[in-house]
């Protein structure tokens, strides 16, 4: 379990170029796809809270998978994984080069990853949805992703003020939305 | 003392900067070139430049390199633990409230409702990347890059590490 957890962390670590964001999917193939540690739901709440939460978004979660899977020690291994090898590797090049910026071939390569991850992304977003349109209905579930992601795209709401307002709306209700016929939480 | 103004200025710039990186970087600039004056401007930004070219989020990245340069080993260790402790504990006290009532029908409903706005996050931060790689290397590079790593991770299920390397390979050498 430790070994593959490191391992797991240090390709999201080493992987994750273009910042938080890019980690989100990586972490993703590591957590649930790869070593089925947490559930799809289970990786959106931990990504919901987490973006609600001020920080950067890849040592949060990857602190929470490591307090998951093996307590404050693994939170503690979880942090120095992702952040000591680009922080060392900053020092390096810095002590190196003194500087790389205006470098072509090094935004290029940088850039050539935007894709990747964007794939990455919009094939995570689609698995969800799909999953997600079994509970809420086919037209409550694109209405309201549509939407939220018109309001996210063309203004600079943050999509943490649209998670405390459903978390609330959700919290209201004690009936259950899902229309899904009921499964593991009605058994008790 | 140093230590106790790294641990003030980064625990400061990342509570503060809500938002993740783009927001984080103005704060943290105001705390070591305007606050403190560890380094003027332009420094900064090579620093920044130089971050950016490699991976991981850009806050510990900076809070790292910033608090080596002021206060060496120590003073990164510092700087990096204002920077992710605070938000970590915050992260893991909600998530344990959640996981002990998370069969109760409220917490299911509030874990319900909040998925279309991930689904819509990382749809918008796919655009994102998208739209940035087509203003950086056109389009024909973009299309060719996202149709194979689209194929070779969904139809082969390569693991994207592969991907990530040949797309750095390439963008170093054939862009």
């Amino acid at each position: 379990m430790w070994s593959n957890m490191i391992w797991a962390l240090l390709r999201v670590s080493i992987l994750g170029f273009g910042g938080g964001p890019s980690s989100i999917p990586l972490l993703h193939k590591e957590a649930v796809e790869k070593y089925k540690w947490f559930t799809d739901e289970e990786f959106t709440n931990i990504l919901a809270i987490g973006n609600s939460l001020p920080g950067p978004i890849l040592t949060k979660m990857a602190g929470y998978v490591g307090y998951y899977l093996k307590g404050t020690l693994g939170a503690i291994i979880a942090i120095l994984i992702t952040t000591v090898p680009t922080i060392a590797a900053m020092i390096g090049l810095f002590a190196l080069l003194g500087s790389v910026s205006g470098n072509v071939h090094v935004e290029n390569a940088t850039t050539a990853i935007e894709p990747v991850i964007g794939v990455m992304l919009a094939v995570m977003a689609y698995q969800m949805w799909h999953k997600n349109k079994q509970k809420l209905g086919l037209i409550i579930s694109i209405g309201m992703t549509g939407i939220i992601a018109a309001l996210l795209y063309f203004t600079n709401l943050h999509p943490a003020f649209l998670i405390v307002a459903l978390l609330i709306i959700g919290a209201l209700r004690s009936k259950p939305i899902s229309i899904k016929k009921q499964e593991k939480g009605a058994k008790q | 003392m140093i230590y106790l103004e790294l641990f003030i200025a980064f625990f400061l710039a990342n509570i503060l900067g809500y938002g993740g990186g783009p927001s984080v970087i103005p704060l943290i600039k105001y705390e070591a070139v305007d606050r403190y004056g560890w380094m003027d401007g332009s420094r900064f930004a090579e620093i920044l430049a130089l971050g950016n070219t490699l991976p991981g989020p850009i806050a510990t990245k900076m809070a790292g390199y910033i608090g080596y340069e002021q206060g060496g080993i120590l003073g990164a260790t510092i700087a990096l633990i204002a920077t992710v402790l605070p938000s970590l504990l915050l992260m893991i006290g909600l998530l344990k409230l959640l996981m002990k009532f998370k069969s109760s029908p409220r917490i299911q409903n509030m874990m319900l409702l909040i998925q279309p706005v991930i689904i819509a996050l990382l749809a918008t931060i796919a655009i994102d990347f998208f739209v940035d790689s087509f203003d950086k290397i056109g389009s024909i590079h973009l299309i060719l890059i996202s149709a194979v790593s689209l194929f070779v991770m969904e139809k082969l299920k390569l693991h994207p590490f592969f991907v990530i390397v040949a797309a750095l390979i390439y963008g170093f050498f054939v862009i």
